[in-house]
């Protein structure tokens, strides 16, 4: 079943139409071939206005398509020797995040991100992406060991947020993060995040500590998801769609508040309409990231990231 | 109008429970929320906010608190003069934040400085509940990197105090941010040798107890003091479950591994200035 957002049900609908054209025209001797050149004209120019036109709800929507591609499709597209590694050494093994070693255009990476569930038993397995301290341990450790081995790091970033239950503040959820964000800063070697889906609060930022940031554009990073800014803000949740008009939670927004470096252009219609040719995208911006780090000697490396986020903010002096 | 001499509006306005009890201590005297016993506020504000019949740690402002610690006429206030802006343009933020610089005489949710503790110089960051729930925008943000960025140069101890709900929302991914920024000022500032503590105090929860306030040398918290990441109310309705009462309370917390010591408000002094005096001042290599 694919998953039709409201928004784009226009586009869908005239693509359906112009489908079962093209399979009458085939099955009967009737020639409806202009007919058909003009709808798929016509639907050339809906896709422009509808999806050149997205509101920030409907990028929401897109960042949580069912089928948009998670980390491990990424990965799959733009890394070879991948490797898998498991455990934080500490507590357990979070499958919310997906952690290991591999290569990128032939040079030795580690790989670090959120990773969602396909289906309601991958989703139950990795808790939907939403990792526990020790998803967040593990990353560290794989970090750590990025640095020891002067490997670059990536991060997908692509999660609601960290897990609000009982155990992982047991466990220390705030101290699993806040450590993930003071480790980070000091990392000797280029970290780049990336922005896949949703961008959720501490959760996301906790492996989202990097020399470049990017998001893909139809992805958010967000204080807050935007039903839990309505329920905060207006004590009504069903006011999410205006929170996410209000709390500047796009790539444009994040681009245009100076957080984030680039915005990674999507496919027409969102990532999941083609991950291969999606990845190209990702592909080309990762490149160049990393073509900038590598050879920036490693005390320039941290200079660099401390004085990229000490001028996030809005403030004045009098 | 005729019409609203029948209306039956009520003559009289309901004041949120919350806000009542906030009410009180302008007066005379306070209720403790805890014992329920009356007392002169000059009595309790003796007992540095401490019911002295339940050990009850009532919340304290950023300047009773620096009053409380600091040798007199040696504190010295730093970055007085940041000021909120509205990035998102969030309707009545700044109208908001306006009524609480006025209600509690300071430019932001924290006060950073240095002063001398039993001789010993430190940095210090301390916030204030009672300005926007202590949440955390840019400028709280950006005076508490600046501080631990002072506190490096002049080769200081850096102490925290937190009370905060968390990230402001009104600065949206900004205030996220801010977290990143005070965490590798953080950094920074422990490779070069410089010690930080921190204490948590009554509420630490969300974006602040999710960075600095977890990342001390020591993390200490007063007794009592509500901790957490995610809020009570939404962990029930994710799990479907009731916690336990202690539920990220300071005690909780301690019992779970993630605190060095929960500290009484009248031994904070002398227990902060012994771990400067077993840091030797905490003065860092040159």
């Amino acid at each position: 079943m694919k998953q039709v957002l409201e928004f784009e049900k226009p586009v869908m609908e005239l693509r359906e139409k112009i489908a079962e054209l093209k399979k009458f025209t085939a099955e009967s001797d009737m020639d409806l071939t202009s007919e058909i050149e003009t709808l798929e004209q016509r639907l050339v120019k809906l896709e422009e206005d509808v999806y050149g036109n997205m509101k920030p709800w409907d990028r929401v929507q897109m960042a949580r398509h069912a089928e948009r591609p998670t980390t491990l499709d990424y990965v799959k597209e733009l890394f070879t020797h991948f490797l898998e590694f498991h455990g934080d050494r500490l507590y357990g093994d979070d499958e919310a995040i997906v952690s290991g070693v591999a290569k990128y255009k032939g040079k030795p990476v580690t790989v670090i991100g959120h990773q969602r569930g396909k289906d309601t038993k991958e989703n139950i397995r990795r808790n939907f992406g939403m990792p526990h301290p020790e998803g967040y341990r593990k990353a560290l450790r794989h970090m750590k060991q990025a640095e020891k081995f002067n490997r670059p790091i990536i991060c997908f970033i692509d999660t609601k947020g960290a897990y609000p239950g009982k155990a992982a503040e047991e466990r220390g959820q705030s101290e699993a993060i806040a450590r993930n964000l003071m480790e980070m800063a000091g990392l000797r070697v280029p970290i780049i995040c990336i922005v896949i889906g949703e961008g959720g609060s501490g959760g996301a930022l906790a492996l989202g500590v990097g020399d470049r940031i990017h998001m893909l554009e139809n992805s958010t990073y967000s204080v807050i998801s935007p039903e839990g800014a309505a329920a905060l803000l207006w004590k009504d949740s069903g006011l999410a769609q205006k929170a996410a008009e209000t709390m500047m939670i796009t790539s444009y927004d994040l681009k245009k508040l100076q957080v984030i470096d680039d915005i990674i252009p999507e496919l027409k219609g969102g990532a999941h309409r083609d991950v291969a040719l999606q990845a190209t995208e990702i592909d080309h911006v990762l490149n160049q990231s990393l073509q900038e780090l590598y050879d920036l000697p490693k005390e320039e490396l941290l200079e660099k990231r401390w004085e990229k986020y000490k001028q996030i903010g809005d403030y004045s002096t009098l | 109008m005729l019409k609203d001499f029948f209306s039956k509006k009520k003559k009289y306005a309901s004041i949120p429970r919350e806000e009542a009890k906030q009410e009180i201590p302008e007066g005379l005297m306070q209720k403790c929320p805890n014992c329920h016993k009356i007392f002169y506020r000059k009595e309790l504000k003796k007992n540095l906010n401490v019911c002295p019949n339940c050990s009850f740690h009532h919340q304290m402002t950023a300047r009773e608190r620096i009053d409380s610690l600091f040798d007199e006429h040696t504190f010295e206030e730093w970055d007085q003069n940041i000021i909120t802006e509205n990035p998102l343009g969030f309707p009545d933020y700044l109208e908001k934040v306006e009524k609480d610089r006025e209600k509690t005489g300071l430019n932001e949710a924290v006060v950073t400085g240095k002063g001398k503790m039993q001789g010993f110089e430190t940095a210090f960051a301390v916030m204030d509940s009672r300005f926007r729930m202590g949440s955390m925008g840019s400028v709280v943000g950006e005076k508490i990197a600046r501080a631990i960025e002072k506190a490096k140069e002049q080769k200081i101890p850096f102490i925290i105090f937190t009370a905060s709900g968390g990230a402001r929302m009104q600065e949206g991914v900004l205030s996220l941010m801010q977290m990143t920024k005070t965490s590798i000022a953080i950094k920074r500032f422990s490779e070069a040798g410089g010690l930080m503590i921190s204490v948590m105090t009554h509420p630490t929860t969300g974006g602040v107890s999710a960075s600095f306030a977890s990342i001390g040398d020591y993390n200490f918290a007063e007794p009592g003091a509500l901790i957490g990441f995610a809020g009570r109310r939404i962990i029930e309705q994710t799990i479907r479950e009731e916690l336990p009462e202690d539920f990220q309370t300071a005690e909780f917390l301690l019992k779970h591994g993630h605190l060095d010591q929960v500290i009484e408000r009248q031994d904070m002094k002398e227990v902060l200035t012994t771990l400067l005096d077993i840091h030797e001042g905490g003065a860092q290599p040159s």
